[in-house]
Protein backbone atom coordinates (compact mmCIF):
# COMPACT_ATOMS: atom_id res chain seq x y z
CA UNK A 1 0.00 0.00 0.00
CA UNK A 2 1.68 3.58 -1.24
CA UNK A 3 0.65 6.76 -1.17
CA UNK A 4 1.57 9.58 -3.47
CA UNK A 5 1.00 13.93 -2.94
CA UNK A 6 0.43 15.77 -5.44
CA UNK A 7 0.58 19.35 -5.96
CA UNK A 8 -1.80 19.80 -8.40
CA UNK A 9 -1.14 23.59 -9.31
CA UNK A 10 2.78 22.25 -10.60
CA UNK A 11 1.24 19.21 -12.83
CA UNK A 12 1.40 21.03 -16.31
CA UNK A 13 -0.23 17.78 -17.58
CA UNK A 14 2.22 16.05 -19.96
CA UNK A 15 0.57 12.66 -18.39
CA UNK A 16 4.42 10.44 -18.64
CA UNK A 17 3.41 9.63 -14.98
CA UNK A 18 0.13 8.08 -16.38
CA UNK A 19 1.99 6.37 -18.87
CA UNK A 20 4.38 5.07 -16.14
CA UNK A 21 2.56 4.35 -13.39
CA UNK A 22 2.57 0.28 -13.35
CA UNK A 23 -0.96 0.03 -11.52
CA UNK A 24 -2.74 2.95 -13.51
CA UNK A 25 -3.52 4.79 -10.20
CA UNK A 26 -3.53 7.70 -12.16
CA UNK A 27 -5.39 10.02 -14.27
CA UNK A 28 -6.44 13.02 -15.42
CA UNK A 29 -8.60 15.15 -13.47
CA UNK A 30 -11.90 17.20 -15.04
CA UNK A 31 -11.30 20.85 -13.24
CA UNK A 32 -8.45 22.31 -14.05
CA UNK A 33 -5.51 24.09 -12.40
CA UNK A 34 -4.32 27.51 -11.40
CA UNK A 35 -1.90 27.17 -14.46
CA UNK A 36 -4.71 26.19 -16.79
CA UNK A 37 -4.27 22.32 -17.13
CA UNK A 38 -6.17 19.32 -16.59
CA UNK A 39 -3.29 17.90 -13.82
CA UNK A 40 -3.10 14.06 -12.69
CA UNK A 41 -5.47 13.21 -9.98
CA UNK A 42 -4.66 9.96 -7.97
CA UNK A 43 -7.84 7.56 -9.63
CA UNK A 44 -7.24 4.10 -7.82
CA UNK A 45 -5.08 4.90 -4.42
CA UNK A 46 -5.88 1.58 -3.29
CA UNK A 47 -3.55 0.01 -6.31
CA UNK A 48 -0.41 2.51 -5.10
CA UNK A 49 2.05 0.15 -4.10
CA UNK A 50 4.43 3.31 -3.78
CA UNK A 51 7.08 2.23 -6.62
CA UNK A 52 8.39 6.21 -7.13
CA UNK A 53 8.34 5.41 -10.46
CA UNK A 54 5.27 8.42 -10.97
CA UNK A 55 7.44 11.03 -8.98
CA UNK A 56 10.90 10.09 -10.73
CA UNK A 57 9.18 10.94 -14.31
CA UNK A 58 7.75 13.82 -13.67
CA UNK A 59 9.32 16.69 -14.66
CA UNK A 60 7.99 19.39 -12.90
CA UNK A 61 8.44 17.60 -9.65
CA UNK A 62 4.57 17.88 -8.80
CA UNK A 63 4.58 14.50 -7.41
CA UNK A 64 6.06 15.90 -3.84
CA UNK A 65 6.59 12.79 -1.99
CA UNK A 66 6.01 9.33 -1.89
CA UNK A 67 4.86 7.00 0.91
CA UNK A 68 4.93 3.33 1.07
CA UNK B 1 3.73 2.60 9.63
CA UNK B 2 3.82 4.49 6.02
CA UNK B 3 7.66 5.37 5.07
CA UNK B 4 8.71 8.73 3.26
CA UNK B 5 10.26 7.02 -0.04
CA UNK B 6 10.53 9.71 -1.78
CA UNK B 7 11.03 13.35 -1.73
CA UNK B 8 11.70 16.71 -3.28
CA UNK B 9 15.46 17.09 -3.17
CA UNK B 10 17.17 19.26 -1.20
CA UNK B 11 19.38 20.56 -3.48
CA UNK B 12 15.69 22.06 -5.51
CA UNK B 13 15.04 25.43 -4.30
CA UNK B 14 11.50 25.28 -2.03
CA UNK B 15 10.01 28.03 -4.14
CA UNK B 16 11.30 26.38 -6.83
CA UNK B 17 9.63 27.54 -10.46
CA UNK B 18 9.88 24.65 -13.24
CA UNK B 19 10.04 26.99 -16.24
CA UNK B 20 9.93 24.60 -19.21
CA UNK B 21 7.20 23.79 -21.75
CA UNK B 22 4.96 21.13 -20.35
CA UNK B 23 6.77 17.09 -20.74
CA UNK B 24 10.36 19.01 -21.14
CA UNK B 25 13.38 16.27 -20.09
CA UNK B 26 14.92 19.42 -18.47
CA UNK B 27 13.08 19.08 -15.83
CA UNK B 28 13.90 15.26 -15.12
CA UNK B 29 17.50 15.84 -16.04
CA UNK B 30 17.68 19.29 -13.18
CA UNK B 31 15.91 16.76 -10.63
CA UNK B 32 18.29 13.99 -10.92
CA UNK B 33 21.43 16.70 -10.98
CA UNK B 34 19.68 17.68 -7.43
CA UNK B 35 19.24 14.08 -6.24
CA UNK B 36 23.34 13.17 -6.96
CA UNK B 37 24.55 16.48 -5.17
CA UNK B 38 22.14 15.34 -2.15
CA UNK B 39 23.06 11.69 -2.19
CA UNK B 40 26.86 13.37 -2.53
CA UNK B 41 26.11 15.42 0.47
CA UNK B 42 27.91 18.34 -1.42
CA UNK B 43 24.93 20.74 -1.56
CA UNK B 44 26.83 23.63 0.68
CA UNK B 45 29.94 22.84 -1.51
CA UNK B 46 28.81 23.12 -5.03
CA UNK B 47 28.61 25.86 -7.29
CA UNK B 48 26.92 25.63 -10.80
CA UNK B 49 27.22 27.33 -13.41
CA UNK B 50 24.27 28.14 -15.63
CA UNK B 51 24.36 28.64 -19.30
CA UNK B 52 22.24 30.39 -22.20
CA UNK B 53 19.36 28.65 -23.36
CA UNK B 54 16.43 26.92 -21.74
CA UNK B 55 18.48 25.66 -19.05
CA UNK B 56 19.69 29.77 -18.28
CA UNK B 57 16.90 29.90 -15.09
CA UNK B 58 18.93 27.21 -13.20
CA UNK B 59 19.13 29.72 -10.57
CA UNK B 60 15.30 29.32 -9.93
CA UNK B 61 15.43 25.59 -9.17
CA UNK B 62 18.73 24.39 -7.80
CA UNK B 63 19.70 25.24 -4.27
CA UNK B 64 23.22 26.09 -4.51
CA UNK B 65 24.86 29.01 -5.85
CA UNK B 66 24.83 30.01 -9.20
CA UNK B 67 27.04 31.80 -11.44
CA UNK B 68 25.55 32.96 -14.98
CA UNK B 69 27.88 32.43 -17.80
CA UNK B 70 27.81 34.44 -21.12
CA UNK B 71 26.84 32.26 -23.77
CA UNK B 72 28.52 29.13 -24.69
CA UNK B 73 30.90 30.29 -22.00
CA UNK B 74 30.59 28.06 -18.64
CA UNK B 75 33.38 26.12 -18.84
CA UNK B 76 35.54 28.96 -19.35
CA UNK B 77 33.69 30.24 -16.32
CA UNK B 78 33.95 27.02 -14.19
CA UNK B 79 37.10 26.61 -14.80
CA UNK B 80 37.97 30.05 -13.05
CA UNK B 81 35.44 28.95 -10.37
CA UNK B 82 37.37 25.52 -9.87
CA UNK B 83 40.94 26.83 -9.80
CA UNK B 84 39.88 30.30 -7.29
CA UNK B 85 37.87 27.69 -5.16
CA UNK B 86 39.43 24.30 -5.52
CA UNK B 87 37.44 22.48 -2.93
CA UNK B 88 34.42 23.32 -4.30
CA UNK B 89 32.49 21.10 -6.42
CA UNK B 90 31.72 22.93 -9.81
CA UNK B 91 29.12 21.43 -12.50
CA UNK B 92 27.58 23.47 -15.57
CA UNK B 93 24.02 22.85 -17.10
CA UNK B 94 24.05 23.57 -20.62
CA UNK B 95 22.04 22.71 -23.50
CA UNK B 96 23.57 21.83 -26.85
CA UNK B 97 23.41 24.98 -28.87
CA UNK B 98 25.57 26.25 -26.14
CA UNK B 99 27.56 23.69 -25.00
CA UNK B 100 28.49 22.09 -28.48
CA UNK B 101 28.08 25.48 -31.07
CA UNK B 102 29.06 28.29 -30.03
CA UNK B 103 31.26 27.18 -26.77
CA UNK B 104 32.56 24.02 -28.94
CA UNK B 105 36.41 25.70 -28.35
CA UNK B 106 35.35 26.42 -24.51
CA UNK B 107 34.46 22.90 -24.28
CA UNK B 108 37.19 21.09 -25.62
CA UNK B 109 40.04 22.99 -24.12
CA UNK B 110 38.35 22.89 -20.70
CA UNK B 111 38.18 19.17 -20.83
CA UNK B 112 41.49 18.90 -22.84
CA UNK B 113 42.94 21.42 -19.63
CA UNK B 114 41.33 18.33 -17.26
CA UNK B 115 39.54 20.61 -14.99
CA UNK B 116 38.21 19.09 -12.19
CA UNK B 117 34.68 20.00 -13.03
CA UNK B 118 31.43 18.26 -14.24
CA UNK B 119 29.19 19.21 -17.39
CA UNK B 120 25.80 17.76 -17.79
CA UNK B 121 24.82 18.42 -21.80
CA UNK B 122 20.73 18.37 -22.62
CA UNK B 123 20.72 17.42 -26.15
CA UNK B 124 17.26 18.06 -27.89
CA UNK B 125 18.46 18.47 -31.40
CA UNK B 126 17.28 21.85 -31.57
CA UNK B 127 17.59 25.54 -30.31
CA UNK B 128 14.79 25.13 -28.09
CA UNK B 129 14.64 28.44 -26.23
CA UNK B 130 14.94 30.96 -29.13
CA UNK B 131 12.14 29.09 -31.34
CA UNK B 132 13.45 25.38 -32.71
CA UNK B 133 15.84 26.77 -34.78
CA UNK B 134 18.36 24.28 -36.33
CA UNK B 135 21.38 23.70 -33.93
CA UNK B 136 24.95 21.40 -34.26
CA UNK B 137 22.75 18.22 -33.26
CA UNK B 138 20.17 18.58 -36.05
CA UNK B 139 19.34 15.13 -37.30
CA UNK B 140 19.47 14.91 -41.07
CA UNK B 141 16.21 15.84 -42.87
CA UNK B 142 14.86 17.31 -39.56
CA UNK B 143 12.29 19.81 -40.14
CA UNK B 144 13.33 23.00 -37.89
CA UNK B 145 12.37 26.92 -38.31
CA UNK B 146 15.58 27.55 -40.22
CA UNK B 147 16.06 24.04 -41.88
CA UNK B 148 12.41 24.12 -43.51
CA UNK B 149 12.61 20.99 -46.13
CA UNK B 150 14.64 19.47 -43.66
CA UNK B 151 18.54 19.47 -42.32
CA UNK B 152 20.68 18.92 -45.83
CA UNK B 153 24.26 17.57 -45.47
CA UNK B 154 25.16 19.36 -48.75
CA UNK B 155 23.77 22.68 -47.35
CA UNK B 156 24.12 22.71 -43.49
CA UNK B 157 26.33 19.31 -42.47
CA UNK B 158 26.38 16.67 -40.26
CA UNK B 159 25.18 16.23 -36.56
CA UNK B 160 27.59 16.94 -34.33
CA UNK B 161 28.51 13.96 -31.45
CA UNK B 162 29.09 15.13 -28.83
CA UNK B 163 30.21 12.10 -26.68
CA UNK B 164 32.01 10.66 -29.66
CA UNK B 165 34.45 13.75 -29.81
CA UNK B 166 35.13 14.15 -25.89
CA UNK B 167 36.00 10.63 -25.34
CA UNK B 168 39.25 11.47 -27.23
CA UNK B 169 39.84 14.67 -25.18
CA UNK B 170 42.81 13.11 -22.54
CA UNK B 171 41.47 15.49 -19.85
CA UNK B 172 38.27 13.84 -19.66
CA UNK B 173 37.56 11.12 -17.08
CA UNK B 174 33.84 10.26 -17.96
CA UNK B 175 31.61 10.70 -20.96
CA UNK B 176 28.18 8.84 -21.29
CA UNK B 177 25.22 9.32 -23.11
CA UNK B 178 21.68 8.77 -21.57
CA UNK B 179 18.34 8.94 -22.26
CA UNK B 180 15.77 9.95 -20.18
CA UNK B 181 12.60 8.03 -22.16
CA UNK B 182 11.72 5.46 -19.76
CA UNK B 183 11.92 4.78 -15.88
CA UNK B 184 14.88 2.19 -16.43
CA UNK B 185 16.63 4.90 -18.63
CA UNK B 186 16.31 7.78 -15.98
CA UNK B 187 17.61 5.87 -12.91
CA UNK B 188 20.77 4.22 -15.20
CA UNK B 189 21.36 8.41 -16.18
CA UNK B 190 21.48 9.14 -12.88
CA UNK B 191 23.96 6.57 -12.01
CA UNK B 192 25.84 8.29 -14.85
CA UNK B 193 25.57 11.71 -13.72
CA UNK B 194 27.10 10.45 -10.51
CA UNK B 195 30.01 8.79 -11.76
CA UNK B 196 30.71 12.10 -13.63
CA UNK B 197 30.46 14.15 -10.52
CA UNK B 198 32.61 11.09 -8.87
CA UNK B 199 35.27 11.64 -11.63
CA UNK B 200 35.71 15.48 -10.37
CA UNK B 201 35.80 14.66 -6.86
CA UNK B 202 38.43 12.17 -7.10
CA UNK B 203 40.86 14.43 -9.02
CA UNK B 204 40.56 12.33 -12.01
CA UNK B 205 39.38 14.87 -14.90
CA UNK B 206 36.16 16.30 -16.46
CA UNK B 207 32.87 15.05 -16.19
CA UNK B 208 30.79 14.69 -18.95
CA UNK B 209 27.18 14.04 -19.42
CA UNK B 210 25.03 13.50 -22.71
CA UNK B 211 21.58 13.39 -22.01
CA UNK B 212 18.95 12.95 -24.62
CA UNK B 213 16.31 15.17 -24.28
CA UNK B 214 13.09 15.75 -25.89
CA UNK B 215 11.65 19.12 -27.10
CA UNK B 216 7.92 18.63 -27.56
CA UNK B 217 7.33 22.34 -28.12
CA UNK B 218 9.46 23.08 -31.02
CA UNK B 219 9.57 19.16 -32.48
CA UNK B 220 5.71 19.58 -32.05
CA UNK B 221 5.08 16.36 -31.28
CA UNK B 222 3.27 15.04 -27.97
CA UNK B 223 5.69 14.18 -24.46
CA UNK B 224 4.58 10.22 -25.28
CA UNK B 225 6.01 11.05 -29.39
CA UNK B 226 8.74 12.32 -28.11
CA UNK B 227 10.03 10.17 -26.30
CA UNK B 228 9.37 7.27 -28.91
CA UNK B 229 11.68 9.40 -30.92
CA UNK B 230 14.43 9.58 -28.60
CA UNK B 231 14.23 6.05 -28.38
CA UNK B 232 14.26 5.59 -32.62
CA UNK B 233 15.92 7.96 -34.73
CA UNK B 234 17.54 10.10 -32.27
CA UNK B 235 19.54 7.33 -30.53
CA UNK B 236 20.24 5.24 -33.76
CA UNK B 237 22.43 8.48 -34.50
CA UNK B 238 23.59 9.35 -30.94
CA UNK B 239 24.41 5.82 -29.98
CA UNK B 240 23.71 5.63 -26.21
CA UNK B 241 26.36 4.02 -24.03
CA UNK B 242 29.31 5.05 -22.09
CA UNK B 243 32.08 6.28 -24.08
CA UNK B 244 34.57 6.19 -21.05
CA UNK B 245 34.62 5.37 -17.88
CA UNK B 246 38.30 5.84 -15.65
CA UNK B 247 35.87 6.42 -12.67
CA UNK B 248 35.51 2.51 -11.80
CA UNK B 249 38.75 1.94 -12.66
CA UNK B 250 39.99 4.04 -9.96
CA UNK B 251 39.06 2.26 -6.96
Amino acid sequence: MGRIVINRDRCKACYLCVDACPNKVLEADETVNTLGYYPVKVNAEKNCVGCTVCARVCPDIAIEKVYR
Amino acid sequence: MEQLVYKKPDAIRDDFRITFCPGCDHGVAVKLVAEVIDELGVREDTIGIASVGCSVFSYDFFNVDIVEAAHGRSLAVATGVKRTKPDRVVFTYQGDGDLASIGLAETIHAMTRGEKVTAICINNTTYGMTGGQAGPTTLLGQVTTTTTKGRQAELSGYPLKICEILKEVDGTAFVARVTLDSPQAIMNAKKCIKKAFEAQLKGLGTGFVEILSTCPTNWKMTPQESHARVRGEMSEVFKPGIYKDKVSEVV
